[in-house]
């Protein structure tokens, strides 16, 4: 059963909750990870791994260097779900 | 700055250990004469020949929020606090350049473990085993490195004189010491934060330990179990945690109007020779190692009046230092209040010479000697070569200038003796 845009978001927040102590009402889909939320280049790989495994989806290195805001995300997992 | 002699001193002090999550807890508990050791209550432990060890009193989890402590190995977390204790004690309000009053370039970081981030290290190869590839994480290398502690610690206080991590196993945090008195000594930095750091109470480690006959199994009585110089010793108590002092030029200090606890009067450093593992059993590495801390130094035997001793519990090493300290001190060694603070703490490896330092400074400032305690049946080897300080703290001589040692040494015949004075 594929996610919706909305159980994504939310499933990005509490990911990126849990790595870097963001309150999940701050991850939205305009945040940078890393200028926004904190999250530098070792704990993005974090981020890719955790929502790699929450959503069943495969993000390879090479695409997670566009992956820029929670919006860049949510609409690379939408995509590419299971 | 050309090399020159200068004076020494320590200004801030700090300590999470098993008897308190900082120095002044530590220090209550060592004059109580209070144990830290426990039953390992871990489902790990059921089938472990050691089934005690002194664990923390304070988690720091409790201390370092979550996001920040998960990136970093148990025993960063222990410097971490520790160093933070230390640096505000000594006045300092911010990190080096944001603090007026400390010039980052003239700031460095000396901070051991003598194993270094071994529970990261194994926790990770079980995730990699049991979870593939992709899970293990991104932060393990900078988490097991054993310059790992130092480096954090160096980024907390801003320090760019020099980061530097010694290791000789559980002489590790008395030689970090050491290695930031010379750089203050010789005019590499004004200030060093300096300290041990050990957090290997993990099943690999003591099934190690164990197996070497290095630990005490004394299980069904893990408040005795830890007895430095008691005929029944067999062996040490496996402790963690970090002790970790501010060290400063004299002239530094005085000029920020700075409160010094004591002068580190400098260190005498020597290898046995000998085993990778046993002490050589008559002490002679020590004595060299005391010798060339007189030699180096304006250090008087007739002003030291108590020794925070290396005593492990361990059968041979216990008495081979002490040996050492009459070999080399002869009639003076009668005026050494000698203190095992290990039969309270347990054995923090690499961070014992950190958690003693700041007892050895804590003693002379206060002018009392802790306890060792479990001494129910001194060592008649031990008896005969010092005055060892049983069962209750001891006053130190109340006026004049005294000087304090502490003792350390690790596997791989590492010796490390460091003075104290008060001012």
């Amino acid at each position: 059963m594929a996610a919706t845009q909305e159980e994504i978001v939310a499933g990005l927040a509490d990911i990126v909750n849990e790595i870097a102590g963001i309150p999940v009402e701050d991850v939205q889909l305009d945040k940078s990870f890393t200028d926004d939320l904190d999250v530098d280049s070792l704990s993005m790989v974090e981020v890719v791994v955790a929502a790699e495994e929450r959503f069943d989806v495969k993000i390879p290195d090479d695409d997670v260097k566009n992956l820029k805001t929670v919006g860049d995300a949510t609409t690379y997992i939408l995509k590419h779900q299971a | 700055m050309s090399s020159t002699n200068r004076t020494v001193v320590v200004t801030g002090i700090g300590a999470t250990t098993p008897l308190g999550g900082d120095a002044a807890s530590t220090w209550e508990g060592l004059i109580a004469g209070k144990s830290g050791v426990k039953p390992l209550e871990q489902e790990w432990a059921a089938d472990q020949a050691v089934r005690i060890a002194a664990q923390i009193a304070v988690e720091p989890t409790e201390v370092i929020p979550r996001p920040q402590a998960r990136r970093l190995d148990r025993s960063a977390q222990f410097a971490l606090i520790a160093a933070k204790e230390a640096w505000a004690d000594a006045g300092y309000t911010d990190k080096a350049g944001e603090d007026a009053t400390v010039d980052p370039d003239r700031l460095g970081a000396v901070i051991a473990s003598g194993i270094g981030g071994v529970t990261t290290l194994l926790d990770q190869y079980d995730v990699l085993k049991e979870k593939g590839v992709r899970r293990v994480s991104p932060h393990t290398v900078p988490m097991l490195m054993p310059n790992g502690p130092s480096a954090n610690v160096g980024l907390l206080v801003g320090a760019r004189a020099g980061v530097h991590t010694p290791v000789s196993a559980c002489a590790s945090g008395a030689e970090a010491i050491g290695y930031a008195i010379e750089m203050i000594r010789t005019g590499r930095a004004d200030v060093v934060i300096a300290g041990g750091t050990e957090a290997a109470i993990h099943p690999l480690p003591i099934a190690a330990f164990g197996n070497m006959m290095a630990m005490s199994k004394n299980n069904d009585d893990p408040q005795g179990a830890s007895r430095p110089y008691d005929t029944g010793r067999d062996g040490f108590v496996l402790g963690e945690g970090a002790g970790v002092i501010v060290l400063e030029s004299a002239e530094h200090a005085a000029a920020r109007g700075a409160r010094v606890y004591a002068e580190a009067v400098g260190q005498g450093i020597s290898a046995d020779g000998h085993d990778i593992v046993q002490p050589e059993p008559a002490g002679r590495g020590i004595a060299h190692a005391l010798q060339n801390l007189l030699d180096s130094t304006d250090l008087d035997p007739a002003e030291i009046v108590h020794v925070n001793a290396h005593a492990t519990s361990t059968p041979a090493g216990d008495v081979a230092e002490l040996k050492a300290l009459r070999k080399v001190f002869g009639d003076d060694t009668d005026h050494m209040a000698v203190s095992a603070t290990k039969s309270m703490t347990g054995h923090l490896l690499g961070g014992a010479g950190g958690v003693e330092s700041v007892a050895t400074v804590l003693a002379l400032y206060n002018r009392v000697a802790p306890p060792t305690i479990n001494v129910e049946n001194l060592d008649p080897e031990a008896e005969a070569n010092a005055d060892i300080v049983r069962g209750e703290a001891r006053k130190l001589p109340v006026e004049g200038r005294i000087a304090a040692l502490n003792d350390s040494f690790g596997f791989g015949g590492h010796n490390v003796v460091l003075a104290f004075r008060t001012v």
